[in-house]
């Protein structure tokens, strides 16, 4: 049956879409025909299944949280923990099913057109996406933002390995400057029916854009470290986050530097702004508010969009800690930083390296000449 | 002033099939082949044709821009045939030995009485000089030039090669005469480096160079990357190279008046039955090593000259390269593997990333096969993923794609004096989107040599 699949065969333009199903049931037989004649076990379906892996507690913790919330949104918290959970999946479910049917769909296409094997960047990405969106975002804008992220953002550079913004950080910066109204402000972060009725002082705004008013849910250091507050899907655990950081860090995948320079990032600045008086935040609960955590450990260290260089990663990663922050306390019209910061620095991550680059050779030459 | 450098960066391949310390076989090749295309740099032109008598040493090809560089004839005997490829390209001399290893006698002489044109012309006569590799490009040194310095490296840490220890180990003096043979040819120094993974060096006696001990693994053996720690190719700089295979041969021009490249090779590879050391010459045909390929189809081996990173797969049909001292045999791995890339467990497959769990079993070797393990992707691992296994102050990935851009000033930038492909045989080895970055840095060497000329 494989006959008609390849060159000269009748659905010969088919035969990326085939050779993706092909080798994603095995590794396929092709051997070696230019310099090292073996080659290690590691493809990038490894590397890149090892990263949804390693999403995969944020992912269900979010969908328990989007239980979690609806139940205190309407005062009811008969559900147990697997109730809570079917309630969020059932609600993330479709996020997922658009997700992946408008993104590789386009990705096949391209690929076909390129006459490529198909590339599994997008299987993470896909995965990413309805982590970091609000879960009540209505399905279509979603398809409409994935479609212009994948194609605007990633194909028409090439496709994986070439595109210069995170299509995942894309997909949500398409999303909050198409559809504020959607994706910011306090109606958008719980679900909720509109016929139900929901408890008094009630409020749908994250603990970012809280200032102290009252709320259902609690906004203190261990609220926010598990995770129980409203927020995107994937975005509220730092402790599920950091379970797939461990993943991330323990196989190489992602880069420490990358995620500690973060960190140094925002205490610096936090520190700053706490110091100043121009908050009252201290600076290590900046940590975890909002999508700082999701995005240091999961969107800054994809290793295509960031820096490249050693050195580079530290400024990399100091950079989109430090923005994120600097974005937070002050501009009054937006509480988060983290999705500019990101993409901010996927477009400077070339020119950081570029720096990097040239300081080292420019020294080493001068160290040659002088030996 | 001698010293040691330990590299940490560096992967060493724990392929299974190590050759056995013991000569197995002396192989008196029935035919031999002389391969221009061994020489990167060397325009053949004919000396002999079919039917022409030649002695061990005699011409039977010289370089078209260089008259003076010359191939010469192994063994005695008649020649047999010319083999030619597309566009009528030259690519082998077979000549049918008779046996007897009659030798066009150069005369033995002190190398250390005589004077830079005189050890010039000796090499040149006897057809030694191609063991002299310049730096940058990998290409034959062209004998109008002094070069900065030259360098030995006296061992190799590429897998399974031979050990250089048991292979050259009883030629000390002839490696000595080498020695003195180069130090004439150079206005620097001639460096040595010797292999700081074992207790101790057969070589560290050697006089009138430079010794330097390099510790660490694979590619640490390498000249280019020995050449990088020591003294740096800089843009206006040459500098040769020669193999300690090369260093022997040409000791023993001096020693014994005769040309002889005879030495000991290592059979060795997973598929290879009972792996062990012959003794051949160059140009040996694989079909006199059949004992060791077993009972197993040819077309499912490869039968590579050199080793499994930089080597040539020259077939069951071909023959030795001219300066390779090992033989590997892989099983040609077309067999699919189910759901292989989400196994968590893949005990007999190798890996080097932290994904897979060979770091549990750092004792365990592999009987690897041809099989890529995957598909070929875009680079997607960031620089630092193969600098880890590149011991040489270098952006591999920044190299690789200047290359492949074509973009010279770039090229230049990132090094691509300093390697030869051979030197970043462990990143294209690693590489998970699986390109071939050797190839790579080839066509970038060869568009430098094209728009230097």
């Amino acid at each position: 049956m494989n006959s008609n699949f390849e060159k000269g065969g009748k659905f010969y333009w088919l035969h990326s879409t085939v050779d993706a199903f092909e080798t994603f049931l095995h590794v396929p037989g092709t051997v070696t025909k230019k310099g090292s004649h073996v080659r290690d076990s590691i493809d990038l379906k490894r590397i890149l299944i090892l990263v949804v892996i390693a999403a995969v507690p944020a992912a269900l913790f979010g969908m328990w949280n989007v239980g979690y919330q609806h139940g205190l949104a309407v005062g009811d918290l008969r559900l147990n923990i697997i109730g809570n959970w079917w309630y969020g999946f059932l609600r993330v479910l479709p996020l997922y099913l658009v997700s992946y049917i408008v993104g590789l769909g386009i990705e096949f296409a391209s690929c076909q057109i390129r006459g490529e094997e198909v590339s599994e960047g997008y299987l993470v990405s896909g995965f990413f996406i309805p982590l970091i969106v609000p879960v009540d975002i209505p399905l279509w804008m979603l398809g409409v933002a994935v479609a212009f992220a994948v194609i605007f953002g990633k194909e028409v550079f090439g496709g994986t390995g070439m595109n210069i913004v995170n299509p995942a950080i894309l997909t949500r910066a398409f999303l909050f400057f198409s559809y504020p109204n959607y994706m910011s402000g306090s109606d958008c972060w719980i679900h909720y029916k509109p016929t139900e009725q929901l408890v008094d002082g009630f409020t749908g705004a994250t603990p970012l854009a809280l200032d102290g008013a009252s709320a259902q849910y609690g906004t203190g250091f261990w609220d926010l470290f598990i995770g129980t507050v409203p927020g995107s899907v994937g975005e509220t655990s730092v402790i599920a986050i950091l379970l797939g950081a461990v993943i991330l860090l323990w196989t190489g995948i992602a880069s420490w530097k990358i995620m500690v320079g973060g960190v140094l990032g925002v205490l610096f600045v936090g520190g700053i702004g706490d110091l100043a008086g121009i908050t009252t935040i201290p600076c290590y609960m900046q940590l975890l508010y909002g999508g700082f955590a999701f995005g240091i450990v999961f969107m800054a260290t994809d290793p295509v969009t960031s820096a490249q260089t050693e050195c580079g990663k530290w400024i990399y990663g100091f950079l989109i800690g430090a923005l994120c922050i600097t974005v937070r306390l002050f501009n009054p019209g937006y509480a988060e930083g983290m999705m500019l910061a990101i993409l901010l620095c996927n477009v400077f991550a070339p020119l950081i390296d570029h720096v990097v680059i040239s300081t080292h050779i420019s020294r080493r030459e001068k160290k040659l000449k002088t030996a | 002033m001698s010293q040691t450098f330990v590299l940490k960066k560096g992967l060493n391949i724990p392929i299974a099939g190590e050759a056995e310390l013991r000569v197995s076989k002396t192989i008196a090749p029935g035919i031999v082949a002389v391969k221009p295309t061994d020489f990167k740099g060397f325009l053949p032109r004919l000396l002999v044709k079919e039917g022409d008598p030649v002695l061990c040493g005699s011409p039977v090809a010289a370089d078209k821009k260089n008259a003076d560089i010359l191939l010469t004839s192994p063994v005695s005997g008649t020649v047999k045939e010319i083999v030619r490829g597309e566009k009528r390209k030259l690519l082998a001399i077979l000549i049918e030995s008779d046996g007897k290893r009659q030798c066009v006698d150069f005369g033995a002489k002190d190398a250390s009485q005589l004077d830079a044109a005189q050890v010039r012309e000796a090499l040149l006569q006897s057809g030694l000089w191609p063991w002299l590799i310049q730096r940058p490009y990998g290409i034959l040194a062209n004998p109008e030039v002094r070069p900065r310095d030259i360098f030995v490296s006296t061992f190799s840490t590429a897998p399974l090669s031979a050990d250089a220890a048991f292979c050259f180990g009883s030629e000390l003096a002839a490696a000595q005469a080498g020695i003195c043979a180069l130090t004439k040819l150079t206005d620097g120094k001639v460096y040595v480096g010797l292999d700081g993974n074992a207790a101790s060096s057969a070589f560290a006696g050697l006089k009138h160079c430079e010794l330097n001990t390099f510790r660490g693994p694979h590619p640490a053996g390498n000249v280019g990357v020995q050449i990088s720690h020591i003294a740096p190719i800089r843009k206006e700089d040459t500098v040769w190279t020669v193999s300690l295979a090369g260093l022997v041969a040409i000791g023993k021009l001096f020693t014994t008046g005769k040309y002889d490249v005879r030495r000991k090779v290592a059979v060795t590879g997973p598929m290879a039955l009972q792996p062990s050391y012959v003794d051949a010459l160059p140009g040996t045909p694989m079909q006199d090593l059949a004992a060791f390929f077993g009972n197993t189809p040819a077309e499912q081996l490869r039968v590579i000259s050199g080793d499994v990173l930089s080597g040539t797969s020259v077939g069951a049909a071909g023959y030795l390269g001219y300066f390779d001292n090992q033989v590997t045999i892989l099983r040609e791995g077309t067999d699919q593997e189910l759901l292989g890339w989400i196994r968590p467990f893949r005990f007999n497959q190798f890996s080097a990333d932290r994904s897979y769990f060979s770091w549990l079993l750092p004792k365990k070797k592999y009987a690897m096969s041809t099989n890529l393990h995957g598909g070929p992707r875009a680079f997607l691992m960031n620089d630092g993923y193969y600098a880890k296994v590149l011991p040489m102050d270098l952006y591999p990935v920044y190299l690789a794609k200047a290359c492949l851009a074509g973009d010279i000033e770039k090229m230049e930038k990132f090094g691509i004096y300093e390697v030869l492909p051979e030197d970043l045989a462990t990143c294209e080895f690693v590489d998970p989107s699986k390109n071939n970055i050797q190839a790579m840095i080839e066509q970038g060497i060869d568009l430098m040599l094209k728009e230097m000329a």
